[in-house]
């Protein structure tokens, strides 16, 4: 029935569509995989399997549902990889936020140059932690579609260059901390570095939604909501 | 789905059959979006959700007659108004779920 392969692909991140017959041929099911093309399994009707392999990669994917194809009830679902979410700043607020996000299903990775504050004691439960300058970590690793971004180290020099590399790689989400004056600056220095108007204004701050709060767990609470508004393409995103 | 994996590779570590049903159909307000999932083990072991909590006792009967022969079911719940207040939930919707037998 393919659940093993649907398994294994779905743990590696990897988009898969699982096409299921709903109706005689019940349970009959095709994966395909629409990033090369492969294939397992069948509905039981080699037309049926090349009108499916031709919606699984057709762009953009379909929508997950129950539809109509070559006369036959079919439950298409699209899997998308496992949400990203990368952390600059291995500071206090961070601590918070790993919970929250990953509670929220997003994969959590916190990225920080200073090893006095990217500790696996502070960070037991973050799915990685990383000790690099962040601009060099977010260079080689892949930003797919489902990439959010958040930047809470209050330090230009680490914040900006990783900055630059989020944006021009069109991730989903990028947010960072601090006040106007701050943020202010940091628009100043994108500016500078050759980032155009446009993507600076991609960027969200002051980061998350206004819940008033100012203790280090209510900003967690209320970045992890920004990025449930966004992932969900809700107006409370402001976007 | 991927909520319930590490409930599956346990109980398949185990040894036990393992059913899953699919939410693949929902008609006016549901509580849960289409592809969510419960699975159910032959131990009686429940992971993952397909409603609010007013359909799950009768996926989870019809789930045993699937763990047993493995042949698929499709199962249509029309959720009435009334029916949603007396179990404290205002679906009021239909859901239609694919239960299948995984993995053996």
């Amino acid at each position: 029935m393919g659940f093993e392969s649907l398994r294994q692909s779905l743990l590696a991140g990897e988009r898969v569509v699982a096409f299921t017959r709903a109706d005689a041929e019940l349970g009959a099911r095709l994966l395909v995989w629409p990033d090369d093309g492969r294939s397992e399994g069948t509905l039981t009707d080699p037309d049926l399997d090349r009108a499916a392999a031709a919606l699984a990669t057709a762009d953009p994917l379909p929508a997950t549902g129950l539809r109509e194809i070559a006369g036959a009830e079919v439950f298409v679902e699209t899997f998308e990889p496992l949400p990203q979410l990368f952390i600059v700043g291995a500071v206090h607020v961070a601590i918070h936020l790993v919970h929250f996000a990953r509670r929220l299903g997003f994969r959590t990775v916190v990225v920080d140059a200073r090893s006095a504050f990217a500790t696996a004691e502070r960070f037991p439960h973050a799915d990685e932690l990383v000790v690099e300058w962040p601009a060099d970590y977010l260079s080689r690793v892949p930003l797919h579609v489902n990439t959010f971004c958040v930047f809470l180290t209050h330090d230009e020099k680490l914040d900006n260059p990783a900055l630059g590399v989020v944006l021009e790689a069109g991730v989903r989400y990028v947010g960072a901390l601090g006040s106007k004056r701050t943020h202010g600056k940091r628009v100043a220095a994108l500016r500078e570095a050759g980032l155009s108007p446009e993507l600076i204004d991609r960027i969200h701050a002051p980061i998350g939604l206004d819940l008033g709060g100012r203790k280090p767990e209510e900003i967690a609470l209320a970045i992890a909501a920004e990025l449930v508004a966004v992932r969900n393409g809700s107006a409370a995103s402001g976007r | 789905m991927l909520d319930i994996l590490p409930d599956i590779d346990r109980w398949h570590a185990a040894g036990m059959k393992v059913a899953v049903a699919t939410v693949i159909r929902t008609v006016g307000s549901s509580p849960r979006p289409l592809g969510s999932r419960m699975a159910v083990s032959e131990a009686g072991g429940i992971a993952g959700s397909v409603s609010g909590g007013c359909i799950e006792g009768a996926v989870f009967e019809e789930a045993q007659s699937v763990l047993e022969d493995g042949r698929p079911k499709r199962l249509r719940y029309g959720i009435s108004d009334e029916q949603a207040w007396a179990v404290g939930l205002t679906c009021g919707g239909e859901v239609e779920v694919l239960v299948e037998r995984i993995g053996g």
